[in-house]
């Protein structure tokens, strides 16, 4: 049998194939399309830029839009922002979440339980409602209008140590037994044994972080008050806001600027971010 | 029996080994190790989420507006909301919004994971997945100020495209039902892929045993999804739909871009509400009172949501 026809599907449909993957093509055009619209008109002149039926190839492709970006505002700054909150973000969520998903997958203590009944349950609670006090917390702390203001809370993830902790479930326990009886103490076990092989569940959380807080709006919004703290994504709806000239070529080359790491995220660490996905609804 | 002894003694839910007398080194190396390596998540968890909760709680009995001192108000933002018809538009607004989201988003996912999930090519497959996955990985943000544009009633490729079908041009941002409408086309848009992974991933849990057994006795295309497929697959919609239930009642970023509430209220959320009343009203006292509602009900729809699973899921 060749590779394709083995690869088949086991779902029998009575719709013809083709009428399926034709629709599924309209479907996957639909879903692409305001990308590609974008993609093509930050390309356009300004003068282009509503032409209808819209052009996917653009007449004259010029890249005055994206110097009009950064005219406008310092993508640089913007981006060494987000890119410092995001990998600070995606690294501490990497520890704190390996650290507590095998302490409570591997490690024996009192009120283990609760403990991790009290970190599911937080997964349950929206942002919004804490959003006030945290902001206090912060202000009592010094950390409102500051980069790091962002970052702090964010450390602890209810849904990474979920994730580790199912994935220390999943190694055999027999390795870390072997290893106490060679002497190994409780440290010793995690960093040399099982830490180790801990490391694509790791790459789950923190590809899941880094495309969260990358695109993060509502916290950077309340939080980042004077210009030179914010992120991409406030900046970009800021651009909107300041223009008002009728080129739209302008703010869309600012979000395809800010698509390039998302989108590099999502060919590097597609498998990761699926697996963490489609984890949430099958581990349970 | 030991079992129901050891717990009738403790009343705390006792560790799951057994209570060695003296603990060895070896013990109190691991309970040291576990508590080092909880100690970031729990106190984070503790200082920013559980404290905030019961501050939300107590600063929904106060007034305050950051620059005096906060003063009691016992019931009083509670009964402000209630009476604020801005609020309870919210709500009706976010509520509604949640219906037609959830539903539509699980509908599509559903269908298109079937779809995916039928007979291709492997790179077709892949090619399929990775398209209905994309709009997750960009700022819902960003891409809602693309979706002003093409949006456009004038200019806009939306109105353009129903007009080649004969669809005269729909005011979509600036008439109530079309601001609503948006809004919930441009969630769904990026939201669902979330679901359809889930749901590939529940249909690849299904042994296809089961389903060569329903062809055997004759069930064919939809009445073997109706029979077979969904009933197996139910667990992962319930996941799907109380992690879309909970993501659509805290809508924020589409609506603020898109329409900024409008026109009139018809698109403001809960969550805009708590924004405005909180950092741009400074009515903090107003603001916690709607979140600590908005928690409520986020709480009761999921428990309700569970309640009514018992009936319809299938665990296999």
């Amino acid at each position: 049998m060749s590779q394709a026809t083995m690869n088949l599907s086991r779902t029998r449909h009575t719709l013809a194939p083709w009428a399926r993957i034709a629709g599924l093509t309209v479907c996957a055009l639909l879903t692409l399309g305001p990308v590609i619209w974008t993609v093509s008109t930050s390309l356009r002149t300004p003068a282009e830029s509503f032409d209808l039926p819209p052009k996917i190839i653009p007449t004259n492709p010029t890249t005055e839009a994206y110097s009009g970006v950064f005219d406008q505002i310092d993508v640089w700054l913007l981006a060494l922002n987000s890119t410092l909150v995001t990998a600070l973000i995606a690294v501490g969520q990497m520890i704190t979440a390996g650290l507590a998903g095998y302490a409570f997958a591997r490690l024996e203590f009192r009120f283990k339980k609760p403990l991790f009944g009290l970190v599911l349950a937080t997964m349950m609670v929206p942002l919004q409602v804490t959003i006030v006090p945290v902001f206090l917390v912060l202000k009592s702390m010094g950390l409102t209008d500051t980069l790091l203001g962002l970052i702090i809370p964010a450390f602890p993830t209810a849904f990474g140590t979920f994730l580790m902790r199912q994935y220390f479930l999943g190694m055999p326990k027999d390795l870390g037994e072997a290893a106490m009886l060679d002497g190994c103490g409780p440290w010793r076990t995690f960093r040399s044994v099982y830490a180790p092989l801990a490391t694509p569940g790791l790459a789950i959380v923190g590809v899941l972080a880094f495309n969260y807080h990358w695109n993060e709006f509502f916290r950077p919004l309340i939080l980042e008050t004077s210009g030179q703290n914010y992120t991409l994504p406030l900046g970009l709806v800021s651009l909107q806001g300041n223009l008002g000239t009728g080129s739209i070529s302008v703010v869309l080359a600012g979000v395809v600027l800010s698509m390039i790491p998302a989108v590099a995220v999502f060919v590097i660490g597609q498998r990761p971010l699926r697996e963490g996905i489609t984890s949430a609804g099958v581990n349970r | 029996m030991t079992n129901t002894q050891i717990q009738a003694v403790r009343p705390q839910p006792a560790a799951p080994a057994p209570v060695a007398p003296k603990p060895s080194a070896r013990d109190r190396g691991s309970r040291l190790l576990a508590a080092l390596f909880l100690a970031p998540t729990i106190v984070g968890i503790v200082v920013f989420t559980v404290v905030p909760i019961a501050g939300s709680i107590v600063l929904s009995l106060f007034h305050w507006n950051v620059i005096d001192d906060p003063s009691f108000a016992g019931a009083a933002n509670y009964r402000e909301v209630f009476g604020d018809s801005t609020v309870l538009v919210s709500f009706r607004n976010t509520l509604v919004f949640m219906v037609f989201a959830v539903a539509l988003q699980l509908l599509i996912a559903l269908v298109l994971a079937l779809a995916v999930n039928g007979r291709m090519p492997v790179w077709l497959r892949s090619v399929f997945r990775s398209a209905f996955f994309f709009p997750l990985v960009l700022s819902a943000a960003s891409i809602s100020v693309v979706m002003k544009y093409l949006f456009n009633q004038d200019f806009g490729v939306v109105n353009w495209l129903l007009g080649l079908v004969g669809i005269a041009p729909v005011p979509w941002l600036t008439s109530e039902n079309g601001a609503m409408t948006a809004v919930v086309l441009v969630y769904v848009w990026q939201q669902f892929g979330f679901s359809f992974l889930l749901f590939v991933g529940g249909l690849n849990n299904i042994p296809k045993e089961i389903h060569e057994a329903a062809s055997l006795d004759g069930a064919t295309g939809l009445r073997k999804h109706l029979t077979v497929t969904l009933p197996l697959l139910s667990p992962t919609l319930l996941v799907a739909s109380v992690v879309g239930i909970i993501n659509a009642l805290q809508v924020f970023e589409q609506p603020y871009v898109l329409t900024n509430g409008g026109p009139g209220d018809s698109t403001r959320t809960v969550v805009m509400v708590i924004y405005e009343n909180a950092f741009e009203q400074l009515r903090f006292g107003e603001a916690s009172a709607v979140g600590v509602l908005l928690f409520v009900l986020i709480m009761a729809v999921t428990a309700l949501q569970f309640r009514l699973s018992r009936r319809f899921v299938h665990y296999q």
